[in-house]
């Protein structure tokens, strides 16, 4: 294998992983702040690249410049899934805080369900792939065998950013401490006087938000988007979550890389047909998952968040 | 004018005599042949044009005063699902009164069904399902086809691309029997040619991410790409070939013979190919007659892709019939010798498992946001090229 080809399988991981990262960490805050597995998540990643459309369909028209474009689209689908996100932990996550958890899990699997369908039945055409527009441009290098795109720079230094931005939130911001003293101690953070209710809506908001980028940088991507995209992206992004260790930001961001790269490793260098690279990737994540119960960076200083 | 001649008088009185064994039309004999398909539901559309150009068949035969018998259609309804489909061939295969059917356009019925008109000893000719193992997946004499299937598909693709020029290729394929058939039947007849299948990949049909795959076909180097599955993975297949700068032409089958397809894709949907058993009527050898007497009869809804073949199938039984009576052992060993018979889909042949070998396969390429059969393109003509040539 060459160099130039090499670069390529390496490039292609590394876009799959960014994407992988930013819907793990959603189910990881969730996690961390309720003990809760969103299961509709995936969804909103769907929900986040139709709005985008939506959001570019309406303004394309009006608005010529593209990088302004790019904004619209981006702010719309993350404004609209943040408000998503919220609704969902008002709406079901939070009234059953004190039902068993098995029944948050189902009530928002089928919310999911919802939102997929609501998207294949009204969405004009929904149940088809859509086309989604190439708004950073069609610009490549060549370099040998390996193509390197700009619009995929572009999005992977956007993804670096908002994870970096998302780093320096949770770490040095108040509202970062509050996250981070809720999904530590509950009680105790409400006697100190934090606004429970509030960090956890803001939790889901800020979740949801990056599953909407997710979702716009899918689109971006592949300029393909449709009704089902969420349905294995959930999967695999619940798994990164759980790999790198629920609960833990840095896990998921490190289990979604992971991921990435062995589905690459998958159906590039085993001898097996491509198909099975789903098969072997979640092997995998069994195996990890039997050697390190609780993730890759678990709880050991059992600091969450 | 008196007769003058004894010979002319004899050649009257023959005549007379032929004229009262033919008989009047009152007097003939009512023939019931089935006709088979999906009536209501997703696929009715095309149903409904199947039933309607079987009954044109029939009508056609029973306005000519020369047909030995009177031809009547016994319609049933399929619903496209395989429990439905075995209880109506059951009842079509039960009732002794029906002499054959015109059975069936979608595969899962057609290829559910074959054992019971087995059992039943009920002669029929398939009319739009084009799953090889209909025909191919036993020695029943009772079971034929007039419409081509994958296999005669990818023949003509093989053969089309050859003539192009192509010789090296790199397949997808999705993983059901859909998939892995046009695959099989793909490859084979390209090593036949010659050409070579440089890289296979087998796909799950939601599968999302197909650069790694892409990558490999990359350094595989191939002039063309074969896609075998349907629409939505070949939208994102051709989208990712173009962002890895993947310069193969690329190739698919009936699958992705959609609008959907080009929708999906916008402009990068120019120039991909695909092949389709069947033809658009007009372009058939019978397609201005039959569209003719079909627009006569006035029937709501169109012929559909399929209704010619209907049609044709109603045809060829109801010429069988006319040789051999209404005995339905006679007409399956009459339909086991029909060879290069003319139809408005084109001569038809069966093979030894009644299958039609020179089934009618169209070459569709996608100019300026519309599949176009390939004779009207303007690729054909050299005034636009296909990737690589």
């Amino acid at each position: 294998m060459n160099i130039g080809l090499l670069g390529q399988y390496v490039m292609n991981g590394v876009m799959l992983g960014m994407m992988y990262a930013l819907v793990a960490v959603g189910f990881s805050l969730f996690f961390g702040v309720l003990d809760v597995i969103q299961f509709s998540h995936g969804d909103v990643v769907t929900g986040g690249a139709f709005a985008g459309l939506a959001v570019y369909l309406a303004f394309s028209r009006a608005v010529e410049s593209p990088i302004l474009l790019v904004m619209l689209t981006l702010v719309g689908a993350a404004a609209s899934m943040a408000l998503l996100g919220v609704a969902i932990a008002r709406g079901l996550v939070l009234p059953l805080r004190s039902a068993p958890a098995l029944n948050t899990l189902l009530l928002t699997l089928m919310a999911g369900t919802v939102l997929r369908e609501s998207i294949r039945l009204f969405f004009p055409n929904g149940s088809q792939p859509q086309r989604f527009p190439p708004l950073l441009g069609a610009g490549a290098i060549g370099l040998g065998s390996f193509t390197l795109r700009v619009d995929n720079l572009l999005l992977l230094a956007s993804g670096g950013l908002l994870i970096g931005g998302l780093h320096l939130f949770i770490t040095r911001s108040r509202l970062g401490l509050a996250i981070r003293a809720v999904a530590q101690d509950e009680e105790t953070a409400r006697t100190s006087g934090i606004p429970f209710r509030s960090v956890v809506l803001l939790t889901f908001a800020i979740g949801s938000a990056l599953a909407a980028f997710a979702g716009v940088m899918h689109g971006l991507y592949y300029n393909e988007i449709n009704f089902a995209m969420g349905l294995l992206l959930g999967v695999i992004g619940f798994s990164a979550a759980v790999l790198g260790g629920l609960g833990n930001v840095y896990g998921a961001i490190l289990g979604g890389f992971l991921f990435a790269g062995l589905q690459t490793i998958g159906a590039v260098a085993l001898p097996l047909a491509s198909a099975y690279k789903d098969v072997f990737a979640f092997a995998v994540v069994i195996l990890l998952m039997a050697w390190r119960p609780t993730g890759l960076i678990g709880e050991r200083a059992s600091e969450r968040v | 004018m008196p007769i003058k001649s004894s010979g002319a008088r004899w050649m009257a009185l023959a005549a007379l005599a032929v004229g009262t064994f033919v008989a009047p039309v009152f007097a003939k004999d009512t023939v019931k042949i089935a006709f088979i398909g999906p009536l209501t539901g997703g696929n009715s559309a095309i149903g409904i044009g199947g039933r309607n150009s079987a009954d044109l068949a029939v009508r056609l035969r029973n306005a000519d005063s020369k047909s030995r018998y009177h031809y009547e259609l016994v319609v049933l309804d399929d619903e496209c699902k395989p429990d439905a489909g075995v209880q109506v061939a059951t009842k079509a295969g039960a009732d002794k009164s029906i002499v054959a059917g015109v059975t069936h356009y979608c595969s899962v019925v057609a290829v559910a069904t074959v054992d019971t008109y087995h059992k039943l000893g009920l002669p029929t000719v398939v009319w739009g399902a084009v799953l090889p193992d209909i025909t191919y997946g036993h020695k029943f004499p009772e079971i034929h086809r007039v419409n081509g299937t994958m296999i005669n598909q990818n023949e003509t693709a093989a053969n089309f691309m050859f003539q192009q020029g192509y010789r090296t290729w790199s397949v997808i394929h999705d993983t059901t029997d859909y998939g892995k058939g046009h695959n099989k039947y793909f490859s084979e007849n390209v090593s036949k040619l010659g050409g070579r299948i440089v890289g296979t990949f087998g796909v799950t049909a939601d599968q999302q991410d197909f650069t790694a795959e892409l990558t490999q076909i990359k350094s595989q180097k191939p002039q063309a790409l074969y896609f075998g599955g349907l629409t939505p993975i070949g939208v994102r297949i051709r989208q990712q070939m173009d962002k890895l700068g993947l310069e193969a032409q690329f190739q698919g089958t009936s699958g992705i013979l959609s609008d959907d397809f080009i929708r999906g894709l916008g402009p990068l949907a120019e120039g991909s190919l695909a092949f389709r058993e069947g033809a658009p009527v007009e372009k058939l050898p019978g397609g201005k007659f039959f569209g003719e007497k079909y627009a006569e009869q006035k029937y709501t809804g169109a012929p559909e892709a399929y209704g010619p073949f209907a049609f044709a199938s109603a045809e060829l039984l109801i010429e069988v019939i006319e040789r051999t009576g209404p005995d339905r052992k006679k007409v399956i060993a009459e339909l086991g010798k029909v060879n290069n018979q003319d139809s408005i889909v084109g001569k038809i042949t069966f093979d030894d498992h009644g299958q039609n070998t020179v089934a009618v396969i169209t070459k569709y390429v996608v100019q300026d946001g519309k599949w176009v059969p390939w004779e009207d393109s303007e690729y054909s003509n050299g005034k636009r090229k296909l990737r690589g040539k």
